[in-house]
């Protein structure tokens, strides 16, 4: 029988001790004699939360196809938990064998959002490996980051001993290899960071050293010894079919937040909104072809016993055969009890027959994302859905049956006037006429709810916003009043709801998005101080983290609201994510001057993900420019 | 078609909840291939239903799940099946088919065997004396209880829900989760009520007893296994037990 890590006095006494024990449906069990690597794949979230990422799954499945690998997972222990293994001097341990993290050879991280980086701090705590890299022994694991923060890295620098940029499935077999060769000839972890930092995609940030001028701004940033790399380029999976998926997804116990079969149908996206950076560096857009998707729909479905297969991609509606697979999916398991959701569709005449057959209509709302409240700031993040469109949808869709619509807005983008904030309100008004309008009174089973909700921006990292002045949280609650009040002056104000996200923590993640490396004081301040399960609001205690500013001596403005010049150099500039930065400045550029870039689709932009000689920008209509 | 599968559950699995044995199940069903019976309407639902749910840490090899099929192989093969779709601690011990006229598992629990041990270091330091109290305490004609109910907190005389009582000095050796077993030897075994119309919990006849003795019961200072489920097949006052598993006949 399994042993577990925790006595049973400890997973009796805390919430959900499933999420500790592992021994789910298709955890992967390897001898330790038998592998020369162990890898902890660690998710900084709590465990419902890390189980329901796609890219962890893909990696986890991946690494474990490899004989001399045992990838096993780690995620962070809930508060409770946490509490007591501090008590107790109890290290971390990973799922699969219960063993302490500090045993492994890699400890690899998923940095998926900036509200975790204190969890990660959590996890190299309780697993007693020294925060900074340069403190670390041969004891310790090497710590390897990746996933879409480690785009700007920066923040983290100090804690990792190397960050992975780009998309996992190309060069993690030669870490493994060089990893292997470089501990059979007895060499040290600094030896094989050395030749790592040659891998393409790999950053090994002590080999770096970052100089600032006065005002704080970068004033170089260049590699400290020879053979290492100047600038670092992304990986990615040219043709997507090359990689392996999933075959044998893990069935947590309890209930996730993915709590179904995912089939990722796409990377990357054409579309190229302005705040958006998965749009940006996810680029070029690559499809799998249907039989590959036909393949592991069935697999997957077979392997884990899901009762519901959900598609993933940043725009499903931009999927060239998505008629064809969706039909598929309906007519091979729909009616076998297996739910197909959909999300991320345009709401179109086809999306609507679609939904119509796979969801109960009453029970389900549609859910548009305007992002901004009139066309001339959708024109600014060249958001290309037009006020029309949203109507035209909505009016279908109620001549369908729906009565519940959600719309997403996001506050504080650039170039905002209190109109565009206004425009929210209206443009929830007009979506609730349209009901009126299409649906006789007769026939209205329940009035119309229209939800309307906003986040408040934050500037990205290779985006053309990347230089966006961000607003400061009394601008933010300021202009999320302007909606408010808009909306009780509306004359289907019963039929409306309007809510915003937090504004203070907004701040925060604007600052971790744009940080430099100064800012790693900063996180390790705060996690000393209690700041954990910052993305929790719940947990999230602001105050802590403006104390740990003040205690740093760093200023909040220097990362949200200071303007910053076109020739300034940016703590992720040394990151090739393919797009180059004239062109994020040229789109910059043509948001100020309200002007619609087109999609890939429709003419190439020249963004500069043509030179990965792949995906959309090698589809026939591209070729003629 | 109606068939009742016994299973057990087992080692870290005494970890997962009833509810998330259930939806647990439902997927075992679709990875065996299990030709399941669906409800009708718009989110059609698997035709399955538990005996008696299993509190979360104790063990059990007497766990019952009833579901309706279109069609099935035989219980050898089905069983084949279902074993090889489920994970280390869950076990399918026996697939039987019902009569049409059956009712569900759940309508007919009257009584369960439960397995009682102390864990390490909490057994009572006065073992053999303990052991001989039980006989004068089962004596009482009346054993009252503090029960907590779902309304707030009621007397309730258990005696009457208590049908068998042994202590026992095994040899056999036996392990449980990440406890290793040399406390083993020694155990309580019951059979009380259990199911709608009186259920009886086994932590609250070791609580009765160790409160008779003037001992406290500490938070998890027991081990407790379920062993068997019982339907009342009496038509008399004097009640006549029967596995569940026994209202149903294996299929060739």
């Amino acid at each position: 029988m399994r042993k577990l890590a925790l006595p049973d006095e400890i997973l009796l006494s805390i919430q959900q001790p499933a999420r500790y024990i592992g021994g789910e449906v298709n955890m992967c069990v390897k001898d330790p004699k038998d592998v020369a690597i162990r890898f902890a794949m660690c998710f900084p979230d709590v465990y419902e939360i890390g189980m329901s990422h796609l890219g962890m799954q893909i990696l986890y499945d991946m690494f474990n196809r490899r004989k001399d690998v045992w990838c096993e997972r780690v995620f962070s222990p809930w508060t409770d938990l946490d509490e007591i293994m501090r008590q107790k001097h109890l290290p971390l341990f990973a799922l699969e064998s219960q063993d302490p993290v500090k045993d492994f050879d890699f400890l690899g991280i998923t940095i998926q959002y900036e509200m975790c980086y204190t969890n990660i701090l959590q996890i190299l705590d309780l697993s007693g490996i020294p925060f900074h890299g340069e403190d670390r022994t041969e004891e310790d694991p090497i710590v390897i980051g990746g996933g879409p923060c480690a785009y700007n890295p920066e923040p983290l620098a100090p804690f990792f001993d190397l960050f992975y940029i780009g998309e996992g499935e190309t060069q993690y077999d030669r870490i493994f290899d060089l990893y292997k060769e470089i501990r059979a000839d007895g060499g040290s972890r600094q030896d094989f960071l050395r030749a790592a930092a040659e891998i393409p995609g790999i950053y090994v940030p002590m080999f770096y050293d970052v100089a600032y001028q006065e005002d704080g701004t970068i004033a170089s940033f260049e590699p400290n010894r020879d053979g290492v790399p100047k600038r670092i380029a992304k990986e990615l999976v040219v043709n997507p079919d090359d990689a392996p998926y999933i075959e044998n997804p893990i069935v947590p116990f309890i209930k996730v937040t993915q709590d179904r079969v995912v089939l990722e149908i796409q990377r990357g996206c054409i579309r190229g909104c302005r705040f958006c950076q998965a749009g940006n560096i996810y680029r070029p857009l690559r499809e799998h072809t249907l039989e590959y998707l036909k393949k592991y729909a069935y697999q997957m479905l077979n392997s884990t016993g899901h009762e519901e297969i959900s598609l993933s991609s940043l725009s499903s509606s931009d999927y060239s055969k998505l008629k064809e697979l969706v039909t598929f999916l309906i007519d091979e398991f729909h009616g076998k009890g297996v739910n197909i959701s959909l999300p991320s569709l345009r709401i179109d005449a086809f999306s609507l027959d679609v939904m119509s057959k796979v969801q109960d209509v009453k029970k389900s709302s549609l859910t548009f994302a305007p992002e901004a409240g009139t066309q001339r700031l959708r024109d600014v993040i060249n958001k290309g859905l037009t006020e029309e469109a949203i109507l035209n949808g909505a009016a279908e869709a109620f001549r369908g049956g729906w009565n519940r619509v959600k719309l997403y807005f996001m506050l504080g983008l650039p170039t905002e006037t209190k109109e565009d904030m206004e425009g929210i309100a209206l443009l929830a008004e007009k979506v609730a006429e349209a009901f009126y309008d299409e649906v006789p009174k007769e026939k209205r089973s329940s009035k119309v709810q229209v939800t309307a909700s906003s986040s408040f921006f934050v500037p990205k990292p290779f985006t053309p916003f990347q230089w966006a002045k961000m607003c400061t949280q009394e601008e933010f609650l300021q202009r999320a009043y302007i909606v408010k009040d808009k909306f009780k002056e509306m004359k289907n104000k019963k039929s409306l709801k309007y809510s915003y996200h937090d504004a203070d923590v907004t701040i925060l993640e604007g600052v971790l998005a744009r940080g430099d490396r100064k800012i790693s004081k900063v996180i390790e301040r705060a996690y000393q101080k209690g700041a954990l399960y910052d993305s929790w609001t719940e947990h999230f205690k602001n105050e802590i983290w403006m104390q740990a500013f003040e205690d740093c001596g760093i200023s909040i403005d220097f990362y949200t609201t200071r303007e910053r010049t076109l020739d300034e150099i940016f703590p992720w500039d040394f990151i090739d994510a393919g797009v180059t930065k004239e062109f994020l400045m040229r789109e910059w550029q043509n948001a100020i001057s309200e002007k619609v870039t087109p999609n890939c689709r429709q003419r190439c932009s020249g963004c500069g993900a043509r030179v990965f000689k792949g995906g959309v920008c090698f589809e026939d209509q591209n070729q003629v420019c | 078609m109606k068939i009742r599968i016994k299973f057990a559950k087992e080692g870290t699995m005494k970890f997962i909840g009833h509810l998330d044995m259930m939806r647990y199940f439902q997927k075992v069903m679709r990875r065996a291939n299990v030709d399941i019976r669906y409800s009708e309407g718009f989110s059609p639902h698997q035709i399955m239903s538990f005996a008696a749910p299993l509190g979360v840490g104790i063990t059990s090899r007497g766990e019952y799940v009833d579901i309706e099929v279109l069609s099935t192989d035989s219980s050898e093969e089905m069983l084949r099946r279902i074993n090889a779709a489920l994970t280390e601690g869950v076990e399918a011990l026996s697939y039987k088919k019902l009569p049409d006229s059956s009712a569900a598992a759940m309508s007919l629990v009257a009584a369960a065997d439960y397995t009682v041990r102390f864990r390490a270091g909490y057994e009572p330091s006065d073992w053999d004396d303990f052991a001989s109290g039980w006989e004068e305490f089962l004596k009482r004609k009346q054993i009252l209880v503090i029960k907590k109910t779902k309304k707030g907190e009621r007397e309730t005389d258990i005696r009457p829900w208590i049908y068998k009582l042994e202590v026992v000095c095994d040899k056999k050796t036996h392990s449980e989760g990440n406890e290793s077993g040399e406390e083993a030897d020694r155990n309580i075994r019951m059979r009380i009520a259990a199911g709608s119309a009186a259920n009886l919990k086994p932590e609250l006849v070791m609580q009765a007893y160790m409160e008779s003795r003037g001992q406290k019961l500490g938070e998890f200072a027991l081990l407790i296994h379920r062993d068997e489920v019982y339907a009342n097949q009496s038509e008399t006052e004097l009640p006549n037990f029967c596995p569940l598993e026994q209202l149903g006949e294996d299929i060739e």
